[in-house]
């Protein structure tokens, strides 16, 4: 079958997963002897698509929409590009953007969609794996559809290596303005703030287990025993409970300390996003099932309220 | 101008469970409110008190028991609901967005709304996808993960953040008729009161069949078949310190000391 990827880019600078579709993608076009496009929609393309040129990628179509990402233009140029190319499979980044508009691409061809996937395969028919509940279950669904679309969630498969031989054209799509009805405006750079996470050589970094506000000064009290800085999840900064220089995660900072103890943090995917290049990783959580125990290196499965005061015992 | 605002009843996992087929055994399971829609009553709710003559009315696709769960957005402030259910939906498999945007699709067309709030995702199967495909199905513009909101009425357009990854907002005028898919930490959800739930009692809740919506068994019928639920094999190889709380500190702190932190 043809395969065809989406590229996703940001303010000038191709996304990481751009190269991760195109091993998944790869993966399936020789399962089922078939090849694999890829598009970049939008910026300098040009010079997208000289990083695109991976070894394994027969096409690449370039289309010079705007600058940036928006929806509409993605929606209509990607629908009639799945079309031009005879697209089989639409594989999207499982992303913020990808999400904004792969449904509507999906649904436009009439196609079944299927997000998150983080593992893919075909026998006669293609078969997707996803989580579920916070990742504490897998699932397989089978898709009796010829044609269908997935969104891949990042960092599941490596980067694409090497170089290509791909051909490039210019794909000459016919965007409609008037169905242009949303219009990005700007960006804005959050955080600032007065303590820099990413800076620290050990964090402390708290999650939703710790119940209360009032009982956060346990955990300062942890960080200041051990000359560190408190970090945390994200439904601690949607609480107001803490600064949103703070979180740790997909939309919070990329951290990479010598060591981090996620203390009442289950690990979603989110947040592992953003703390997965430590050097150690200490999780103290109630649940052994908990997916934080996936990444750590080093695990205490017990109540934080007992384990982290005597922590600071042995600390004073 | 009317606001329609979905909800779902989604299911909480102990941290010890079995799983009985293609799902978890339901002595294992705890329900609420999913936590994204949480968020998106309560924008619709603030919009409400806000502005003039804004009816917001919830709508939810689940059985009888959901009731409790969607009463919830009632006691919080919307005027009414809506659940969708039928003996095809008992029976059908996977509920999947597109499945889920067709019957929302439905009832949307009977209550012609302005605005639609969703949650980005549901805590439980977390598919991310069915505001989007629901904007799609009404012709209506979109924004995914919005987590700032600024309608201007009179203008017909919202001014919305949307959270990228990384610490980036995209800053986006959208046109109404509009679908958002809300964020956390948009705004501070509030409790409902005990007046609230009291008076969530004798709010309107309505009850459509796919027939009362126009809809038959195909309409639900979808090509994605969930074949297996297992819980993945643990990739991790951490080292877990066990004993008492006493010992399993002390342990760590010998960790902690040979990493040098701390002294
Ligand atoms: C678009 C998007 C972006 C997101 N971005 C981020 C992000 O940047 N960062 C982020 O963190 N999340 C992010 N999230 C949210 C993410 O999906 C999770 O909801 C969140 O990370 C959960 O935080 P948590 O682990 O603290 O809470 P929970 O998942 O509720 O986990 C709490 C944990 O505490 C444990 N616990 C409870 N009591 C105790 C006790 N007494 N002792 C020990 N352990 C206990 C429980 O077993 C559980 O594992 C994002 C979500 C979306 C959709």
């Amino acid at each position: 079958m043809t395969v065809l990827t989406v590229a996703e880019h940001r303010r000038g600078e191709l996304r990481d997963v751009s190269l991760e579709l195109l091993t998944a993608g790869r993966e399936l076009a020789d399962a089922t002897g078939g090849e694999l496009h890829t598009a970049v929609v939008g910026g300098d393309v040009e010079a997208f698509a000289e990083r695109l040129d991976r070894e394994g990628v027969d096409a690449i179509h370039t289309v010079d929409e705007g600058e940036e990402f928006n929806h509409d233009v993605y929606t209509q140029v990607v629908h009639q590009l799945a079309d031009a190319v005879d697209a089989d499979l639409l594989v999207v980044p499982n992303s913020v953007n990808g999400l904004d508009y792969a449904p509507a691409v999906a649904s436009r061809l009439d196609w079944p969609l299927v997000t998150d996937v983080v593992d893919l395969s075909y026998d006669d028919e293609l078969t997707a794996t996803r989580e579920l509940y916070g990742s504490k279950v897998e699932t397989t669904i089978d898709v009796h559809a010829d044609r269908a679309a997935v969104t891949v969630r990042p960092a599941e498969w490596p980067a694409a290596e090497g170089t290509g031989d791909a051909t490039v054209d210019a794909f000459d799509a016919d965007v409609d303005e008037s169905a242009v009805r949303s219009t990005v405006t700007g960006f804005e750079e959050v955080g600032g703030g007065e303590v820099d996470i990413t800076d620290a050589d050990v964090l402390v970094s708290v999650g939703r287990g710790i119940e209360e506000e009032e009982n956060l000064n346990l955990i300062f009290d942890l960080a200041e025993a051990l000359d560190a800085t408190v970090s945390a999840s994200r439904p601690l900064i949607d609480n107001g409970w803490l600064a949103k220089d703070r979180q740790v995660g997909q939309s919070g900072k990329v951290v990479t300390p010598d060591v981090y103890i996620a203390i009442g943090i289950s690990g979603a995917v989110q947040h592992v996003a953003g703390m997965k290049g430590s050097d150690t990783i200490v999780a103290i959580n109630t649940d052994p099932n908990a997916p934080i125990f996936d990444i750590a290196d080093y695990g205490i499965q017990d109540d934080l309220f007992e384990v982290v005061p005597a922590l600071i015992e042995e600390f004073q | 101008m009317k606001i329609l605002v979905t909800v779902k009843e989604v299911a909480d996992v102990d941290d010890e469970f079995e799983i009985d087929g293609l799902g978890i055994d339901d002595r294992y399971v705890t329900y609420d409110l999913n936590e994204w829609d949480d968020y998106a009553v309560e924008a619709a709710v603030q919009i409400q008190e806000a502005g003039e003559d804004v009816e917001v009315v919830a709508v939810t696709i689940g059985d009888t028991d959901t009731e409790d769960t969607i009463r919830q957005a009632l006691a919080k402030g919307a005027d009414r609901a809506v659940r969708v259910w039928d003996d095809a939906l008992a029976a059908a498999g996977l509920l999947d967005p597109e499945t889920k945007a067709r019957l929302i699709a439905a009832v949307a067309a009977e209550e012609d709304p302005d605005l639609v709030l969703t949650g980005v995702q549901s805590a439980d199967d977390g598919f991310g996808a069915t505001g989007v495909t629901l904007a799609e199905h009404l012709g209506f513009e979109w924004a995914a993960v919005v987590n700032d909101l600024d309608l201007d009425r009179e203008a017909g357009v919202a001014h919305v953040h949307r959270e990228l990854e990384g610490g980036v907002e995209e800053l986006t005028d959208v046109e109404l008729p509009a679908v958002l898919t809300i964020q956390t930490g948009i705004n501070e959800p509030r409790y409902a009161s005990l007046r609230g739930i009291r008076q969530a009692q004798s709010k309107e809740l309505a009850e459509y069949t796919l027939a009362d919506l126009g809809l038959t068994a195909a309409d639900i019928e979808s090509p994605l078949e969930q074949t297996d639920l297992y819980e993945p094999e643990s990739e991790g190889d951490a080292t877990v310190f066990e004993g008492s709380a006493e010992e399993t500190a002390s342990e760590l702190a010998g960790l902690l000391r040979e990493k040098g932190v701390g002294s």
